[in-house]
């Protein structure tokens, strides 16, 4: 069994540990904040995050440095930091547990983010349903304020900045940061046209940054410890620091497992997770999160990093990592989740709107036994159609489950066909027609 | 009573956190659901003047967000979650055991206007499915015992203690050991 060090969720395992302000100072919670303001530079902040190479955990994998140095430097209007805590991704459940067990390490990344870009107020945009998670970050806050971390005048240095919790409600796209501003702006949720990026035109049009919670929430760590010491970490150079792999599906002991990054799913299943809960072998698994394609028993071996996965087709995305056994149906999964982003399609562009519709009509006739061959070239011919022609990137995930599907088990698919044709149990309509 | 009067204080606070008033809308939208149970259309007027907003625009956004309730639902709503991880560990059964234990299916409420059963999109909790979030609590790991306790729970107090707190899983002293 591998041996490393929890960075993220180090604290939380501690017996007793509840998360409070006297708890998180006990563990030197807040020495990265003292060290920092009025000490450091902020440009400075900044070249120490882009040294350690750290990466947004959201699902791009944006390094968050170069993403906080695209800020216009002449700009003297206010600026905002928008922590994303949306977590909607099918399959992720990591920030709910950095949020809900140690709130002020978030806190303290969302200041350090915010003095590093020269914000005064920082919101914290979380899914509605986790009403739990933002009473807990309420009250963190109100601590935080209390003991003058948060607020005007932060520790004598100067520094204000104010932390906000605004609650979503319920709809996934708004984890897409263009979305997320336009619904923090009281709008519907609807991504807007980039460029211009956030950087320059974000909250109420003024340079805005956008990270995710568990991007954040590393942020005191790699100043407390160095660059050097987080670059050292997972797979360096492109891939450093640990992630908190969530792993959900039919393994023996699902849930949040803080390794480096660069470990194999293998080990991720079989030395953390438990192997599989019926002892069934492996038929397939998502790296990333629903919007990442699926992979075979045959990926096991693939390094769990932003690079080496992208090389086996798909995406390490938001770390969401779930496993399927032998035995489950692979149009069935991949209908699954195409009706999860029928559902959440914003309706904004035509080819993901009306096409997550079509492709959830043909795997609904297919998995009925009413399908025809030539839905399987109907099925590719609208992925070709959605994937890049919207302005997000939810038209590429959307299409992932079936593509992948399609590439690795389409003996399923025909098979599901050929019983229906068979049985002739429908009468076939003419070629081309909807 | 109008809501600018019955919740003066929080309203004002709400308000003075956003330099744009709009940002306020969905915060607001929060308090009049809490007040009613769903959003009326009062409610919707009431807070477009406020925001100086037209009630369209507050329509418009309203309707793009799936936990605003635009007409009433039972007093305790059941929502479980459907997604593929959830439905590999058996999200589907749950859901024919609510059907056969209240005689609801997706969408409806029982006659007493006590439980509505909705089948809801990833609600974040995957590692800890079967799942279905009540009101604001999410209720995770269900097994039949678990939810007859839950449902009964809720019947004769408003409430069960088998709702989630702080989330942490696997929890710390499986990890201890494994690792």
């Amino acid at each position: 069994m591998p041996k490393h060090e929890l960075i993220l969720l180090k604290n939380m395992m501690q017996p007793g540990y509840t998360g409070s302000l006297p708890d998180y100072e006990k563990t030197g919670g807040y020495q990265a904040l003292r060290t920092t303001l009025g000490k450091i530079a902020p440009a400075d902040v900044t070249a120490m995050v882009k040294k350690s190479g750290l990466r947004g955990r959201g699902g791009a994998g944006f390094p968050t440095g170069v993403k906080w140095g695209f800020l216009p430097k002449d700009y003297h209007g206010p600026r905002y930091l928008c922590c994303n805590a949306d977590e909607s991704e099918p399959g992720t459940f990591k920030d709910r547990q950095l949020m809900e067990r140690d709130p002020h390490q978030v806190l303290e990344g969302i200041l350090l983010a915010c003095y590093a870009i020269g914000a005064e107020t920082a919101y914290i945009y979380i899914r509605g349903e986790m009403v739990l998670g933002s009473q807990i970050l309420e009250h963190a806050i109100a601590e935080a304020r209390a003991a003058g971390y948060i607020g005007t005048n932060i520790l004598g240095t100067g520094v204000h900045v104010d932390i906000w919790v605004h609650r979503g409600a319920g709809a996934y796209i708004c984890g897409e940061e263009t979305a997320l501003l336009e619904s923090l702006e009281g709008k519907r949720g609807l991504p807007r046209v980039k460029p211009p990026f956030p950087a320059t035109h974000g909250l109420y049009n003024k340079p805005t940054v956008v990270n995710n919670v568990e991007t954040l929430a590393n942020l005191p760590h790699i100043i407390n410890r160095g660059p050097e010491w987080f670059a050292a970490i997972g797979s360096p150079p492109k891939s450093t620091g640990t992630r908190v792999f969530c792993v959900s599906g039919h393994v023996k002991r699902p849930g949040n497992y803080e390794v480096p990054m660069g470990v194999t799913v293998r080990e991720l299943v079989y030395e953390h997770a438990g192997g599989m809960r019926s002892d069934k072998p492996i038929k397939a698994f998502i790296p990333g999160g629903a919007s990442a394609p699926f992979l075979t028993p045959a990926h096991l071996d693939v390094k769990l990093d932003f690079e080496h996965v992208a090389a086996a087709g798909s995406m390490l995305g938001s770390g969401g990592v779930t496993v399927m056994e032998e035995g489950t149906s692979m149009v069935w999964a991949a209908l699954r989740l195409m009706e999860f982003f029928y559902h959440e399609s914003c309706g904004k562009c035509s080819p993901c709107r009306e096409g997550s519709s079509w492709l959830v009509q043909t795997l609904r006739r297919i998995l009925a036994k009413r399908g025809r061959m030539q839905d399987l070239e109907t099925l590719l011919d609208l992925c070709k159609n959605i994937a890049g022609r919207t302005v997000c990137a939810f038209g590429d995930a959307e299409v992932a489950p079936i593509q992948s599907t399609l590439k690795y088990w389409r003996q399923e698919y025909v098979d599901l066909i050929s019983e229906a044709e068979a049985a002739n149990l429908i009468q076939l309509e003419p070629a081309g027609r909807h | 009573m109008k809501l600018a009067e019955k919740y003066k204080d929080e309203i004002g606070d709400i308000l003075s956190r956003y330099p744009v008033k709009r940002s306020a809308l969905i915060p607001l939208l929060y308090v009049a659901q809490r007040d009613q149970g769903y959003v009326t259309e009062a409610a919707m007027q009431e807070i477009a003047a406020l925001l100086r907003l037209t009630p369209p625009q507050v329509y418009e956004t309203i309707t793009f967000y799936t936990m605003f309730n635009l007409k009433p639902v039972g007093k305790f709503h059941l929502q479980v979650c459907k997604s593929l991880m959830c439905a590999l560990v058996g999200s589907d059964t749950v859901i024919g055991w609510i059907k056969a234990k209240l005689g609801i299916a997706p969408g409806e409420t029982t006659a007493d206007g006590l439980f509505s059963l909705s089948a809801v999109e990833c609600l974040a909790a995957c590692g800890t499915g079967p799942m279905m979030q009540v009101n604001d609590d999410y209720y995770e790991q269900l097994t039949e015992d678990k939810l007859d306790r839950i449902l009964s729970d809720l019947r004769s107090t408003g409430t069960s203690p088998l709702k989630s707190g702080p989330f942490m899983w696997p929890e710390p002293i499986t990890v201890k050991s494994e690792t």
